[in-house]
């Protein structure tokens, strides 16, 4: 174990949920349940300032696992212990109620719903407003207490990767992971074609063979679409554009590095559907996700997962309305070109002048920051990259 | 220390990856760390690469396979001298 965890208290400064999650932001959510009711949450968290829109592209018609994963991540969205209160608004009452309840029930928090159909956008905004700002007022009362490292639920995925995420910036997280994960933190990693090449490897760091055989089956499923769709080989899709300009060449290569991100010795000990919330208690745990940056954070943010690690090379400048991403970068022209976007600079491990265990401890200590109110460059920017996954067409 | 050019993950690695932010110039006579085992090579340039681009450490003929990280990154789909940079114009993924 790293001298950090050795060394020093890794306690940090959350909000104690009614549940007994902890979260490290403390954001009154208003939430839509359909890409129609985005103007009133709109037009509410600007009248009631200080309140979070959360408006998105979706949820008409849809049906079967895209409408369940549609719930899934609207209610998870609610439910995160990021969230001290949540508003939601739909265009009619039957599904807005089930946001609502989903919500209630899975964290006792306060939320509300409200609908459009018979009432219009302009009442609805003003009956959602005068909730929204109780909720507020509320939220502003609550305090920070301290909490345990063991209560932490840490994300990760990179993006923008090039050569220096595999040679250092992931790597760095994957420290990090091996320094929390034996002293009972909560992780989650993804990005189900990107192990396209590793997928071997991957399966053999599950807990068990009935895990292993749970992930290869995730990772089997997800390339029979990709079989389906392609037109091509996907250069330019996986890897991006920007990936091949940093020097990264095939999916193979890509898979490889990004795999650093969960370091040499923690096992997971699940296999999570997207947005799905763990239920094994302490440990890392793969997510069954897609590769875009903005859908896999939001579908982590919805499984309950409180702070991100996002290791970019050429500079993806990310960020999401509820979980903090903190962005590391270890290749030298971008720390230096795209600064305000970076919070942690691991270009020195390519010179020689920082170790591994250095940078997993610098890590820790910009996470715990965080964790402690800091904001990241991506909240200070103002990304608030919310983007549900949808799996199919609408009927 | 002295500048480190070039990194390499594995011993068995046949391409290392540039880490000098100008990228390094035809002819140039190149430093690389190899990771495991904390060794310390050399390797003239044969071709201009970027940072973060890789640099081909053997002579690897068309159809071979890419060692990084010491596991198969692709194909080689032209000879790739050493020395010479290895991307998208002589490299392929055995994938998709």
């Amino acid at each position: 174990m790293a001298n950090i965890a050795k060394k020093r208290d890794l306690s940090f400064r959350g909000f104690r949920r009614e549940n007994g999650r902890v979260g490290v932001r403390n954001h009154v959510a208003i939430l839509p349940l359909d890409d129609l009711s985005n103007a009133a949450c709109e037009a509410v968290a600007n009248n009631i300032k200080g309140t979070l829109a959360l408006p998105h592209a979706y949820g008409r018609l849809q049906f079967g696992e895209d409408l369940d994963l549609h719930f899934r991540t609207l209610i998870g969205t609610g439910a995160s212990p990021n969230v001290a209160a949540c508003v939601v608004i739909g265009i009619e009452p039957g599904w807005t109620q089930r946001v609502v309840d989903g919500i209630k029930k899975l964290t006792g928090k306060p939320v509300s719903g409200f609908a459009i159909e018979g009432k219009g956008d302009l009442q609805t905004i003003a009956d959602a407003g005068r909730v929204a700002k109780e909720f507020l007022q509320n939220a502003s009362e609550m305090q920070r207490e301290k909490c345990s490292i063991d209560e932490l639920w840490v994300s990760t995925k990179c993006g923008e990767s090039d050569t220096t995420s595999g040679l250092a910036s992931c790597p760095t997280v994957g420290n990090l992971i091996d320094k929390v994960d034996p002293l009972g933190a909560t992780s989650c990693f993804g990005e189900t074609t990107e192990l396209t090449g590793a997928e071997v490897v991957c399966a053999q760091r599950a807990i068990s063979p009935a895990i292993s055989k749970k992930f290869m089956a995730a990772f089997n499923a997800y390339q029979t679409v990709v079989e389906r769709h392609k037109t091509n080989d996907l250069s330019e899709s996986q890897p991006t554009k920007g990936n091949i300009a940093g020097g990264l060449t095939t999916i193979e290569e890509k898979a490889y590095g990004n795999f650093q991100k969960i370091g040499h010795k923690t096992k997971f000990i699940d296999v999570l559907k997207p947005a799905e919330m763990p239920t094994k208690g302490a440990g890392l745990y793969f997510m069954d996700t897609s590769s875009a940056a903005a859908e896999c954070v939001t579908l982590q943010a919805a499984a309950g997962f409180v702070v991100h690690l996002f290791p970019t090379g050429q500079g993806n400048v990310i960020g999401n309305p509820i979980e903090p991403v903190i962005k590391l970068t270890a290749n030298p022209k971008t720390a230096r070109t795209m600064t305000e976007h970076i919070d942690l600079d691991v270009s020195g491990i390519l010179r020689r002048e920082m170790t591994l265990d250095q940078a997993g401890d610098a890590l820790i200590d910009v996470m715990l920051r965080t964790c402690n109110g800091r904001l990241t460059a991506a909240e200070a920017l103002g990304h608030r990259e919310f983007v549900m996954t949808k799996l199919y067409q609408s009927a | 220390m002295p500048t480190t050019h070039f990194i390499v993950h594995d011993k068995k690695d046949t391409v290392g990856v540039i880490v000098d932010e100008n990228g390094v110039k035809k002819g140039q006579k190149l430093t690389g760390w190899v990771m495991e085992g904390d060794a310390t090579i050399t390797l003239q340039a044969v071709d201009d690469v970027p940072l973060g681009h890789k640099i081909a450490l053997k002579d690897i003929r068309k159809g071979e396979t890419i060692l990084k990280y010491g596991n198969d990154i692709g194909k080689a789909v032209a000879d790739i001298g050493k020395g010479r940079h290895a991307h998208v114009h002589n490299m392929k993924t055995k994938r998709w």
